[in-house]
């Protein structure tokens, strides 16, 4: 299947949830769907960087709480729709993706990691301190009822639905398209071994940074529309370890190999913690995403992709 | 009256640099010498801060010596997640990607679980020492900065004789260096590295009981830890003794002159820049090799 079938099959799936969604017009629908196609964007993000390159991103929540604070920043200064502000997000998360990248990714890749854990600690001290945009208080942002679009009156909610719908179907198609391109070789490369791809002529570092601003750049649209989603921010919600763990554990549950693993992961554990938020406690839930991501990095390495591939090879073996 | 403050600030910043070589000398075992990057080494910190926290509220027991006695405890830990690590990822060649993650894992459900059992209020211990303070002249020498300083100074000179002057110290050493020369002396390199692994765990415990001397604890406080000791750690040439030393000492004095003269809500952000410095300019650190 080429690249233009298959944005066409994802658009179409994007499209029939949309239908599906709003003939269901519920509106808590539209607030759980929500966060799991954020989560989708968020752990198809991570996996371009984590599962193509095999670099490990610990700072999942800095980019993503960058792209809502830049947001914050817009809404105060110059209101604009929220798709620009998707792409502002994109913008500023992806330049500090290369910035970071830049500083760390010429010495060993531990320190990238190490780098990225820290960086979120940096930006949420940085908001703190910053009362512009609402510093240790937080933010609120007023959302309309409603909005029209392409002459439709839908609810808002039902607008920043789709907004990340579309996010989600851009991020999946990327995420392919670079699997099957050069440039997903020359990540593969990469992580099975870096000093032979160097010495056959691939532009490591080149290709590196590449990864890390695609990466840094999804993760800051995912953030983007979060402002107005949640209606307050405040910077410990914003740069909430939960994202950081969520985008990690999500593709190494569902498989880091292609970019279904991360759609796999984070349908399952993003619809599960919905249903476990609401009927036990958000942090019993947490408590299990993580014993997840450490009995699944041991015993399925693979994730679950892994398993069902090797259980199909073991049939079709007599 | 600045110059006061001045000199004030760089004494409490000595002092705060005593104890962050404490919380940094397991990783400089783990990271510096054996090259598994233990990133949840600060939640074995809080860990150790909270058995601290708990003996010392139900039995009064002064939590430095609380954390001397479950030095074994915390060893056999360390010793314990070195082998889960080695038979899963090490042996494997997957130390990078799945080892970091199996860390970042460890680090998280730790804070979740201390969360869901002490929930998120500040914790703080009861000893002689915290409150009063030595004046010497125009210093002022708090006890609660001073012991604890020089608690880690002790513990410091202990591991950095260990490395140097006994068999295993220096089978440590080797073994970041060459393994096989190790394996042809008839040393098993996995029972050296569990062996460190074991001591650098350990550390943790007396580092948490220290800190929570310091100040007072909630389970996330570990994470503004992370920053500063790989921070200590890369700018004093990984593994380095004397250079984790200077290193911790130099980001205790930045860090205090930081909060002195523009509040303390910047100082996490302290250690980061420092971290980025380091990288980008001198990433073999200062006494790197």
């Amino acid at each position: 299947m080429n690249t233009t079938t298959f944005s066409f099959i994802a658009t179409a799936v994007g499209l029939i949830v949309l239908a599906f969604a709003h003939w269901l017009g519920i509106d808590y629908f539209f607030f759980a769907g929500y966060t799991i196609l954020q989560f989708i964007v968020l752990a198809t993000a991570w996996n371009i960087l984590g599962g193509y390159c095999g670099y490990v991103n610990f700072g999942s929540a800095a980019f993503f709480g960058l792209g809502a604070y830049s947001s914050v920043f817009m809404h105060n200064f110059f209101p604009m729709p929220v798709p620009i502000l998707i792409v502002i997000g994109a913008v500023v998360s992806g330049i500090v993706g290369f910035g970071m990248g830049y500083l760390t990714l010429r010495l060993r890749g531990a320190f990238f990691a190490i780098a990225t854990l820290a960086l979120a600690v940096v930006l949420q001290t940085l908001v703190v301190n910053w009362q512009y945009l609402g510093g240790a208080r937080g933010a609120y942002i007023l959302r309309p009822e409603n909005i029209a679009i392409a002459g439709i009156q839908v609810t808002y909610i039902e607008y920043l639905f789709v907004l990340m719908l579309a996010l989600a179907v851009i991020a999946l198609t990327t995420a392919r398209t670079i699997e099957r391109s050069r440039l997903g070789f020359g990540f593969a490369t990469i992580r099975d071994d870096e000093v032979a791809a160097e010495a056959s002529g691939v532009p490591t570092l080149r290709v590196k940074l590449i990864a890390t601003t695609l990466s840094g750049a999804f993760m800051g649209m995912a953030g983007a529309p979060f402002p107005y989603y949640i209606g307050y921010v405040q910077p410990s919600s914003a740069f909430g370890l939960e994202y950081a763990v969520n985008s990690i554990a999500m593709p190494m549950i569902g498989g880091t190999t292609s970019w279904i693993g991360p759609l796999v992961g984070a349908v399952l554990l993003g619809s599960a913690q919905q249903y476990a938020t609401v009927t036990i406690s958000s942090a019993v839930n947490l408590l299990i995403v993580g014993l997840m991501l450490v009995a699944f990095v041991i015993i399925a390495p693979n994730g679950l992709v892994g398993l069902v591939q090797e259980h199909l090879r073991g049939r079709r073996r007599p | 009256m600045e110059f006061n403050l001045l000199i004030n600030a760089i004494i409490a910043g000595l002092l705060l640099g005593g104890f962050y070589a404490a919380v940094t000398a397991g990783i400089s075992i783990s990271f510096g010498m054996l090259d598994i990057v233990n990133i949840a080494h600060p939640a074995f910190i809080i860990l150790g801060s909270y058995i601290a926290y708990i003996v010392n509220v139900n039995l009064g027991i002064d939590p430095i010596i609380v954390s001397i006695l479950v030095l074994p405890a915390f060893y056999f830990l360390g010793a314990i997640v070195y082998q889960v690590y080695y038979q899963a990822f090490e042996k494997r060649g997957q130390e990078s990607l799945r080892g970091l993650a199996f860390f970042f894992g460890l680090l998280f459900v730790t804070e979740v679980s201390l969360i869901l059992v002490f929930g998120v209020d500040y914790r703080y211990v009861e000893a002689a020492y915290i409150g009063p303070s030595i004046h010497i002249g125009l210093i002022d020498l708090p006890l609660r900065m001073l012991v604890p300083c020089l608690a880690a100074l002790a513990m410091f000179t202990v591991l950095q004789l260990f490395v140097t002057r006994t068999f295993i110290g220096r089978a440590v050493m080797a073994v970041s260096q060459d393994q096989l020369a190790l394996r042809l002396m008839a040393v098993d390199p996995i029972r050296i590295k569990r062996i460190a692994f074991g001591i650098s765990i350990a550390t943790a415990a007396v580092a948490g009981a220290l800190l929570v001397v310091i100040q007072p604890v909630e389970p996330s406080v570990g994470r503004e830890y992370i920053g500063r000791v790989f921070a200590i750690c890369v700018l004093g040439g990984l593994g380095s003794m004397p250079g984790t030393l200077i290193a911790a000492m130099l980001l205790g004095v930045i860090e205090s002159l930081t909060s002195t003269f523009y509040g303390p809500s910047w100082a996490p952000a302290v250690a980061f820049g420092f971290l980025l410095l380091t990288l980008a300019f001198r990433p073999a650190g200062l006494l790197g090799r």
